[in-house]
């Protein structure tokens, strides 16, 4: 138990250090970038003197740049990120209006990715021939898939000519919204599910043919029990490692689905915040996708370590 | 057997070699060429201007005229597609130039030098590492604005770490082998022996990881093409492409989405085969 605090106050520690640099980086970006940072802030257009002025005073733009970047740290840490000048709105509002749909999508997405995506791994690697060829056979095609292909494929299939889905947007209701966010999240998860199943095959296939498991089998224990205590709690760690890590990876990739989609989102507000140049909401959004990536890759180092005791001893986990 | 003999025909030595090298590399390898082959001479392969609009004609289907059909400006989409591997090439091409020297001049001399710049060196890797390729890749976009070279740019910072990783563990094998040892004791410097034997001895493995790394390049760039932040508009690109035909295929007309895509996704799957067999050839790889 003191060994797992320690891992988790190291892991902890070394998420903080690289938030921490990370925000130091996102914030020095303005700097740079050709061109007055006041005039970066407020969407590289033609602001007004007054509207130049407001951003000088609101970024602390006239202090050392130490000062400056605390003061935006302090402000984002405090929950107060400034404004958006090209929408006139405050970054915090922005992000409440729309950081619904992108938890649901990555929270859908990761559900399809683990459901699916181990079940069909264990089946495939499990189960009869035909069933594993089959699965092989779509996996390979679907991990070249890549999410604008996904995306595009998806709409023009299943919301033009099937009509199944909507084209566009999140709806309203969770209901409504489940319905709009199911060719997202599937557009989303469809490579990496491909790629969970194929790690989840071979991991269980490699576990399965270990002696011991032979050897348990051999003792006439019952074949469910030989795979859930033997095969499949030995395949867990590396399946949930690669799991881990493509979720953490699909907060990146809402950008693409959500922007595919029209739906109003975190990603897609990067994106078009980036096409506007509009930086204050750019560096705020940038932070929080990468506190949640490191967020997450801790979890999943964490939830490893649970699973894997020895991974509390080595000192560097991958 | 008969390949031995000396009577062999020296033109059906490609043709034993595919055998040998199974139908899906030589397939991928073949479209490679193909692709390459297909951006060299573009401007003297598409067959009409790819970007004269043609509102008459817009969105028709497949012709003798137009083989792959016209898009929403009844541009001739044949045309796009070749014009658009120029770009959708040079981009993947620089991002693994760009890393790969860069990657490698950190890993070598992290290696060699141990100590401190090691450790600095190598925090500062795991840091970039937390930062996921496509969020640097806008982060640097809004800095600098939408256009070729920005995502370029930052695709290559966001790939140094990988090709870095990989090279600091190869070249710390290296630095151990006895041969550097050898030509220390003749009285060789560190610069010499670094730049003369240690990359050369590595770059097999650097050539690897460049090949790996053109197939995520690409894809990396073609999704911010596609999310409008790469090249603009009426540049040909395939990303592009995608993202511009998507209106189109509301109007029953997806062939502008369709063909993009198909390219990208050929393109990409090809090169990657391609790199994961010499991948095997050459050891290394992942």
């Amino acid at each position: 138990m003191r060994a797992l605090l320690w891992f988790v106050g190291r892991k902890l520690a070394g998420v903080l250090m690289t938030v921490a640099v990370a925000s130091l980086a996102i914030f020095a970006a303005l700097y740079v970038a050709p061109g007055d940072p006041a005039s970066l802030l407020a969407g590289g257009h033609q602001p007004s003197p007054d509207a130049l002025a407001r951003i000088r005073a609101q970024y602390h733009l006239d202090d050392p740049f130490a000062a400056q970047y605390w003061h935006w740290l302090s402000g984002v840490l405090s929950g107060n990120p400034g404004e958006s000048m090209v929408l006139g709105e405050p970054v915090t509002a922005l992000i409440g209006a729309r950081v619904l749909n992108t938890a649901l999508l990555v929270g859908y997405a990761s559900v399809l990715i683990l459901g699916i995506g181990v079940t069909g791994g264990i089946v495939s690697a499990l189960g009869r021939r035909s069933l594993d060829v089959a699965i092989t056979g779509t996996t390979t095609v679907l991990i070249a898939a890549p999410a604008f292909v996904a995306a595009i494929v998806l709409i023009w299939v299943f919301a033009i000519e099937l009509a199944w889905f909507p084209v566009y947007g999140s709806g309203t209701g969770f209901a409504d919204r489940i319905h709009h966010l199911t060719l997202p999240a599937v557009a989303l998860s469809l490579s990496y599910l491909a790629y969970v199943t194929r790690v989840t095959r071979s991991e269980v296939r490699a576990a399965a043919e270990a002696d011991h498991v032979a050897a348990a089998a051999a003792r006439g224990l019952r074949r469910r029990t030989v795979l859930r205590r033997h095969v499949l709690r030995n395949a867990a760690p590396p399946v949930l490692a690669v799991s881990g890590v493509t979720v953490a990876g699909l907060f990146a990739g809402t950008a693409v689905a959500e922007q595919a989609f029209g739906v109003p989102g975190l990603g897609s507000l990067l994106v078009q915040s980036a096409a506007r140049q509009d930086l204050a909401v750019v560096q705020v959004l940038a932070l929080l996708l990468v506190a949640a990536f490191v967020l997450v890759n801790m979890l999943v180092d964490v939830v490893n370590a649970v699973l894997d005791p020895r991974l509390l001893r080595s000192g560097e986990s991958a | 057997m008969t390949t031995l003999t000396p009577t062999r025909r020296a033109w059906l030595d490609p043709v034993h070699r595919v055998a040998t090298v199974g139908w899906a590399s030589a397939s991928a390898g073949a479209v490679c060429c193909v692709v390459v082959l297909v951006a060299v001479f573009a401007p003297w392969l598409a067959p009409h201007d790819p970007n004269a609009v043609d509102p008459l004609n817009a969105l028709a289907p497949f012709s003798a005229e137009h083989p792959l059909g016209t898009d929403d400006l009844g541009r001739d989409l044949l045309s796009r597609l070749i014009a658009g591997t120029r770009a959708g090439l040079a981009g993947p091409l620089l991002v693994v130039l760009a890393s790969g020297v860069a990657g490698t001049a950190l890993a070598v001399s992290a290696a060699w030098f141990g100590g401190w710049l090691d450790a600095v060196v190598s925090r500062v890797l795991d840091i970039l590492f937390a930062f996921p390729g496509l969020v640097l890749a806008i982060t640097v976009v809004a800095v600098f604005g939408t256009g070729f070279l920005a995502p370029v740019v930052a695709l290559s910072i966001a790939f140094v770490p990988l090709v870095a990783r990989v090279m600091r563990a190869a070249a710390l094998r290296e630095r151990s082998l006895p041969y550097v040892e050898a030509l220390r004791v003749q009285g060789f410097s560190g610069r010499h022996i670094c730049l003369r034997h240690l990359v050369p001895n590595l770059a097999p493995l650097l050539f690897v990881q460049a090949a790996i790394g053109f197939g995520y390049a690409m894809l990396d760039l073609a999704s911010i093409s596609f999310l409008g932040l790469g090249l603009q508009p009426p540049a040909a690109d395939w990303g592009l492409m995608i993202a511009n035909g998507q209106p189109s295929i509301l109007a029953g007309a997806p062939q502008q989405s369709i063909c993009a895509a198909v390219a990208v996704v050929v393109t990409v799957v090809s090169f990657t085969v391609v790199a994961e067999r010499l991948a095997t050839r050459f050891g290394g790889g992942r």
